[in-house]
């Protein structure tokens, strides 16, 4: 117990704000990049847990459990979008046969 | 490298190592139950889920085209300004560590969770669970076969 208190003066939590805003960078640049809309939605998986492992982490350095309870959240929020998503990109894909971004331009075929 | 791996099959491995090493640095926060949870949504679900689609899709060789190179750069330098701010923005942060002897380490416990999202978050939890629903028959209705209209 009395080391875990140590983590807390040895890794500050500018470390996990870094670490965060990093993983978050490589999301935006993974939505930006590719084309494939599976690893587009991938990406935005990328950036859902960057900020919630930032709550992680502040709701341990400030002591506050409603962070862990908003990360619960927002882990229920990912899940219901990556179901429905999928769903959708298998519709698109049994219409049109491609999941690439660039080709799905149109509203109407 | 989920990013930049070409087969997309490597792409969610390279994913799911991630959501381990997030994982990892949840049980070092001291957040058992996420770590939990982490570990059999994300490794476990959605992993699965993004593994069904792109086997049922049949996707796993490399068709892929790139993006033209002035759509590459501008995701670059996109990119790269968005973390060059919150870089400079964070390194300015001044934050107020709370003293030692007020950490309680007993906040990430399933227990003290529990209470706390049972009694502050009722209304939210509920909600959840009929987002849920919704989704599930949102799923349930796309990706179902249309049939030919009879009229």
């Amino acid at each position: 117990m009395n080391h875990l208190l140590n983590i807390f003066s040895v890794v500050p939590i500018q470390y996990y704000l870094l670490v965060s805003a990093v993983l978050f960078c490589i999301g935006v640049f993974g939505v930006l990049f590719r084309r494939n809309a599976i690893i587009i939605f991938m990406s935005v998986e990328l950036m859902l847990n960057s900020v919630n492992l930032l709550l992680v982490a502040f709701s341990t350095y400030r002591n506050d459990a409603s962070g862990q309870v908003f990360v619960f959240f927002v882990m229920a929020v990912a899940a219901a979008e990556v179901a429905v998503g999928l769903a959708i990109l298998v519709a698109i894909y049994r219409n049109v046969h491609t999941v690439d971004i660039d080709e799905l331009k149109n509203l109407k075929w | 490298m989920t990013v930049f791996s070409r087969n997309p099959i490597h792409s969610v491995i390279y994913l799911i190592i991630c959501f381990f090493a997030i994982a990892g640095h949840y049980l070092l926060l001291n957040a058992q139950f996420l770590f939990i949870v982490n570990i059999i949504v994300y490794a476990g679900a959605i992993m699965v889920l993004f593994l069904f689609t792109l086997m049922l899709m049949n996707l796993n060789q490399d068709t892929e085209q790139h993006k033209p190179a002035i759509a590459r750069m501008a995701a670059v330098i996109a990119s790269g300004l968005l973390m060059l701010v919150l870089v400079a923005v964070l390194r300015k942060v001044d934050y107020m560590p709370l003293p030692p002897e007020a950490q309680n380490l007993a906040v990430g416990t399933i227990q003290n969770l529990g209470k706390v999202l049972l009694d502050e978050y009722l209304f939210p939890f509920e909600f959840v669970s009929v987002l849920f629903l919704s989704a599930m028959i949102g799923a349930v209705l796309l990706s179902k076969k249309e049939k030919p209209v009879t009229k």
